[in-house]
């Protein structure tokens, strides 16, 4: 949308949110949960992510195209860790591979 | 002609049908922008993913010897930043251009003490026989796999502190030019564009904190 202001209470609660995040990423890292950790620490930082995004970048009152720029942007990112890694972890099991 | 030339909002460039079209054209070309920057750092990630996947003791062990407490000091020290850059372009739309020059000056504080942090950080492991190459010395069965997790280590936050410092110079160029033009109306998109910037870099460090400090556990 064209000329919207976000308002400082939106970017205080958002740094306010981004901060208790990271705190709970730390508190989560002493603790030792095992292959969970990964997936747990990833979570919050694709959260913090989408706070950031959302609010301080305004993107959730950015123009349509930017919107979908912005998905085009994660779609790639996906498409290049997402079809990379399944190669690596599973060539080993291909008959006749060798290293 | 002249009397058309006076109705354009001065703030307009000519090739834009309104200001809602320019705003918008601009914003986009730093989204495209920060698409190419997400695959720029994501073949490094990727790197790293794959290779703490070979080698997971290793990289475990490496980890152990970064410090977490100044890495998050780090990364409340980069969202406040991030929250700063946010009010300056509030204040940029507010016009209240005092405000805005302030919250710039935060903001450029705080990536100056994020540099100084990092440099500090850099020097231990260069002191500690760390940094890849021939001065490189670990002892343990793992050194070939830690030497690893270092260059990527080095490469990640490097290419990462260089977009800090890029930024420190782009806010600054920017907060010359507030402060020139402080007298008349200003277009706030400069502002919000230079902001999309240094959210991204924020982004980038929200995946880099956990990946090289908090994965494999965090001892207090």
């Amino acid at each position: 949308m064209h000329g919207h202001i976000s308002s400082p209470a939106t970017f205080i609660k958002t740094f306010i949110i981004l901060l208790i995040l990271m705190a709970v990423t730390v508190l989560v890292a002493t603790k030792d949960l095992g292959w969970l950790n990964t997936p747990i620490a990833m979570a919050i930082a694709i959260c913090k992510t989408a706070f950031v995004v959302l609010f301080f970048m305004g993107l959730k009152y950015s123009s349509r195209l930017s919107q979908v720029w912005a998905g085009v942007g994660l779609l790639f990112f996906i498409i290049l860790i997402g079809l990379t890694i399944p190669d690596y972890l599973t060539r080993h099991d291909l008959p006749g591979w060798s290293e | 002609m002249s009397t058309e030339t006076q109705e354009h909002d001065p703030l307009l460039a000519h090739q834009f049908e309104d200001v809602e079209q320019q705003t918008d054209s601009y914003v986009l070309g730093m989204w495209v922008f920060l698409v190419t920057e997400v695959l720029f750092f994501g073949g490094m990630i990727l790197a790293f993913i794959l290779y703490r996947n070979m080698y997971f003791p290793a990289f475990a062990e490496a980890h152990q010897k970064l410090d977490w407490r100044l890495g998050g000091v780090n990364t409340i020290v980069l969202l406040t930043s991030s929250f700063t850059m946010a009010m300056a372009v509030w204040a940029s739309q507010k016009r209240d251009y005092g405000k805005q020059l302030m919250f710039l000056t935060i903001t450029v504080l705080c990536a100056l003490a994020f540099l100084v942090i990092k440099y500090f950080e850099y020097s231990a492991k260069f002191e500690h026989h760390l940094v890849p190459g021939t001065n490189f010395h670990f002892d343990g069965q793992n050194q070939n796999g830690v030497q690893l997790f270092f260059g990527l280590y080095f490469a990640l936050t490097g290419l990462h502190g260089f977009h800090v410092l890029v930024g420190v110079l782009v806010i600054g160029v920017l907060m010359f030019r507030v402060w020139k033009l402080r007298k008349q109306e200003q277009d706030y998109v400069p502002t919000e564009l230079v902001g999309l910037y240094w959210h991204f870099v924020d982004i980038v460090w929200i995946f880099l904190y956990p990946m090289l400090y908090l994965l494999g556990g965090v001892h207090i």
